[in-house]
């Protein structure tokens, strides 16, 4: 459907993409209040997209959470707001440029100690309400909430099921006193805003949508893809993985381990792999620096192993909070010697999740380490989604246990095969066959060797014979936007949704499309689909990353040879918006 | 019953007289003894002449990194608990490089027994300083001697209230056997550090002068006393105590996860019918 957006004295918008800013210190509750807003607004049938631009501070300092809310598919966060919510004076210095001419800025002028007198400016005074309905300013976020929802005539249904359910272990006189104050909140700005009379905001279809970050996709995948232990060392932006198991832990059967270090971390993943259990383990730049060693020894021993690695800006402590694509070629080389390993970049939590699963599937298949590589931007983005079909989840269990084995006269972890792979069997689980893994080099049993003749042939089994098979399991890039274009932006990873609109703009007078990787390592071979000819035929290709020195165009220059014709480099440590990156596009067409 | 024969693994490329031959019999005399199966063990190892021994017998093995062997022994613990892990480590291996895994598997006592190869010296690399070798011996690395103090890994161990704290000597297999009987046997995080003389490269601390100072704790000891246990253990010098130092009955970590009380982990089923419901906590 179209929905119309009308505000008075405006033209008509053809359909509805409204964006909300909610801007203050950190421990204002900024999250609370973004989080209730972007589930309703999802709940009520609206496509939702947030993203999270925070300070590393607990308290204090500027933060801000966005949310754009549309009834057709939005990928991306856009400059310019319908609404600002200014929990504090400094955001209201900082975002007031970005308002627009129709738009509000919603605010407490008893809380901030000033008043604004301009249209824009609505003063709603969420303290006291919370003071005169709730008999606390804790409640002053409620009221806010309130207060946005009934700016927009929403309705409060959905914020009170909401409220209902945070505050169930509070008992009903706390869930009373926050719906009444939603109430009032809601009332004070729908009766106390002139301009908005004549705004409509249409109602979607009514359809419920699911909506989940970047982190929480690539956990509920780890979930749905058998993961049963997960070890890791708390660093943002990764934790997000690490709390979502925990908090799973207890009811589906998981071992989810805290553990002293990253060096610690990654060797628990390898020993409970290597025990017979999936495992996975996580961090950012500076812990997977640490887990460095580690990952080798899952390539010696051939354990299979999942690691998520989600990015922030380096060197070293880096911008904590912020975002950057500057991990690829450092993943890519990460290991002391010479190992197969697979790197996946997801562009939407829906491709975290079931590029977890496959991460799952190949690591268990080829008995190799894969990454799952984002960022802290995809990572703490919240998407809506029609669905996540379970049904498209692989799971083979490639351990062998007793009854597995009961033909094989004596087992060899190691035994050479055609493919290179061999029967991987879980110890103590597999009769009184023994299992023997080593970080040496080491023969067929597993113990260790030093002659040349052995070792060459381990390197053939280990890594020369998987290699071309796993090449095989990669897809080709997803092409987006014109089939045969003259204009091409390429992405990897968490670019995928600002690339798509911007392409989504474009192609309303231009011959253009996106090419998108989201398994970049190895490279898609060219058989199926031959992405390099069809960026050769193009007049402009665009490699667009988060980073400075155009990493994954050196990676594709170094597999295939193709040079691309220009790079957009964003390495401020903020994802790029459909403002800006238009504009640069622009400047090249 | 399994016999001495059953664990027999690959010929040893220790030097001859090492240490090392005779804790590898006591470990497979121990478990011979106790009437464990090869099948039901897991030995996980680091680096060092110390990380070779479970080559050297017949069991499931995870020989990984340097001082990385409580990491990977304490998930195997958790992903099976029904196997007998057994971690090996070098002097330098669990109390240098892997001396943060240390303190931290003791806090989480696992039902692991820890065994460390303590020859004071680092024997692979070839006769560098480990962290028990004493102030002021030279070696080509420390040409002035070393700088620092010796660590004292056992009071360490009871300071941070382990559950099972002993010392054998390789030069008594005998008793150094019952040891690590008593350390297989108890429930929880045991440390049992061995005196191994490195005859390549550690001059001092030889099968002879250990004989000299080496006793064993008096039958009446008792383990459970904590302030006596650190009175003891300091002993060093004209005499060393042998025996069990400290031990504390506690909850083990397999116990305190709840999910693993019933079944191991790895005998607990996946199937996605049972986490799909989890995709709906998203509406
Ligand atoms: C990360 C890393 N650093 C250094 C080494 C080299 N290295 C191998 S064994 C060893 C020390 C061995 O001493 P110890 O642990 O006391 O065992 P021993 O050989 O005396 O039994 C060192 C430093 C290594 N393998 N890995
Ligand atoms: S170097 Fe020392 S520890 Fe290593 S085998 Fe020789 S005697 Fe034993």
């Amino acid at each position: 459907m179209t929905g119309t957006l009308k505000h008075k004295g405006s033209l008509e918008v053809k359909f509805l993409d409204y964006t909300l800013r909610i801007g203050g210190e950190a421990g204002q509750g900024l999250q609370t209040i973004g989080g209730a807003l972007a589930k309703i607004f999802s709940r009520k049938g609206y496509y939702v997209f947030t993203h999270q631009d925070y300070m590393s501070r607990v308290r204090g300092g500027h933060n801000f959470y966005q949310i754009r809310f549309s009834d057709r598919k939005v990928s991306a966060s856009r400059d310019m707001v319908d609404i600002l919510l200014a929990l504090d004076l400094n955001t209201i210095e900082i975002h007031k440029e970005s308002v627009r001419n129709d738009g509000f800025i919603l605010y407490d002028s008893e809380t901030i100690k000033k008043k604004f007198e301009r249209p824009e400016f609505i003063d709603v005074p969420f303290k006291k309400i919370a003071l005169d309905v709730g008999k606390s300013s804790i409640m002053a976020n409620t009221v806010a909430t309130g207060a946005v929802l009934g700016l927009l005539d929403l309705g409060l249904e959905n914020l009170n099921e909401i409220l209902k359910s945070t505050f169930k272990k509070k008992g009903e006189e706390v869930i009373g006193k926050n719906l009444a104050c939603a109430e009032a909140g809601y009332n004070y700005s729908l009766s106390n805003c002139p301009r908005c009379e004549g705004v409509e905001i249409m109602e979607p279809e009514e359809k419920k949508l699911m909506l989940i970050d970047g982190v929480q996709a690539i956990g509920l995948g780890a979930l749905m893809s058998g993961c049963k232990f997960y070890s890791a060392y708390p660093m943002t932006p990764s934790t997000g993985i690490l709390n979502y198991l925990a908090s799973k832990a207890e009811e589906h059967g998981l071992v989810v381990e805290q553990a002293e270090d990253e060096i610690s971390a990654v060797n628990m993943a390898i020993g409970a792999s290597f025990t017979g259990v999936r495992a996975m383990t996580g961090s950012s730049g500076g812990g997977f620096a640490l887990m460095v060693e580690g990952l080798s020894l899952a390539g010696m021993t051939e354990t299979p192993l999942v690691i998520a690695e989600i990015q922030r800006p380096g060197p070293a402590t880096g911008l904590p909070t912020r975002t950057e694509q500057a991990d690829l070629l450092f993943i890519l080389y990460a290991g002391h010697g010479e190992f197969p390993k697979v790197i996946f970049e997801p562009g939407t939590p829906k491709q975290a999740f079931y590029l977890t699963n496959r991460a799952f599937e190949l690591a268990e298949k080829y008995q190799i380490p894969v990454f799952i590589q984002s960022d802290q931007y995809l990572g703490d983005s919240e998407w809506t989604f029609e669905n996540f079909d379970f049904e498209h989840l692989i799971y083979n269990d490639y351990r062998l246990r007793k009854k597995d084995l009961e033909g094989v006269e004596e087992y060899k972890r190691y035994k050479y095969s055609d493919t290179g792979i061999s029967l991987l069997a879980v110890p103590g689980e597999a009769g009184k066959h023994l299992v023997v893994a080593d970080s040496d080099e080491h023969d067929e049993e597993g113990h260790i060797i030093e002659d040349d003749e052995t070792r060459i042939k381990m390197v053939r089994k280990r890594l020369l014979k998987k290699l071309p098979l796993i090449k095989k399991e990669i897809e080709a890039p997803l092409l987006y936007g014109d089939p045969s274009p003259e204009i091409v932006l390429v992405g990897h990873g968490s670019t995928y949704g600002v690339i798509k609109e911007v392409v989504d703009i474009l192609s309303r007078d231009r011959k253009i499309a996106m090419m998108h990787f989201s398994q970049v390592y190895p490279l898609p071979e060219r058989d199926r689909s031959d992405y390099i000819e069809l960026l050769e035929k193009a007049k402009l290709t665009i490699s667009i990353e988060n980073n400075a020195t155009g990493q994954f165009s050196k990676l594709v220059r170094a597999e295939t040879g193709f040079d691309f014709t220009h790079q957009i480099l964003k390495y401020d440590g903020r994802p790029f918006s459909i403002e800006n990156l238009k504009e640069e596009v622009d400047a090249y067409l | 019953m399994p016999t001495s024969e059953d664990y027999k693994g690959q010929v040893p490329a220790w030097c001859p007289g090492c240490g090392n031959f005779q804790i590898l019999s006591a470990v497979k005399q121990a478990l011979v003894e106790l009437g464990i199966e090869p099948w039901e063990v897991l030995a996980v190892s680091g680096i060092g002449q110390s990380g070779k021994l479970p080559h050297y017998m017949k069991c499931h093995t995870f020989n990984g990194l340097h001082g990385r062997t409580l990491p990977v022994a304490t998930a195997a613990k958790l992903a099976n608990h029904s196997l007998h892990v057994i971690a090996v480590a070098g002097d330098g291996d669990c109390y240098g490089e892997g001396g943060n895994h240390f303190l931290h598997a003791i806090r989480r006592n696992p039902n692991i027994t820890l065994i460390v190869h303590d020859n004071q010296i680092y024997g692979l690399t070839k006769g560098q300083a480990s962290p028990t070798t004493a102030k002021g011996t030279r070696t080509k690395v420390q040409p002035s001697g070393v700088p620092a103090e010796p660590m004292n890994p056992l009071a360490l161990a009871i300071s941070q209230d382990c559950s099972f704290v002993a010392r054998g000597f390789a030069g008594d297999p005998e008793y150094l056997k019952e040891l690590m009987k008593a350390a297989i046997t108890h429930k929880g995080f045991s440390l049992l550090d061995i005196l191994q003389p490195c005859v390549t490269f550690n001059k001092v601390n030889t099968f002879k002068w250990y004989r000299e100072r080496v006793y064993k704790l008096e039958a009446e000891y008792d383990p459970y006393d904590r302030m006596k246990a650190f009175e003891r253990v300091l002993e060093w010098g004209e005499k060393i105590p042998n025996g069990i130092f400290y031990k504390k009955d506690k909850d083990t970590l397999e116990e305190m996860f709840p999910t693993i009380r019933e079944e191991p982990l790895v005998r607990q089923k996946f199937s996605i019918e049972d986490v799909k419901s989890e995709i709906e906590k998203f509406y």
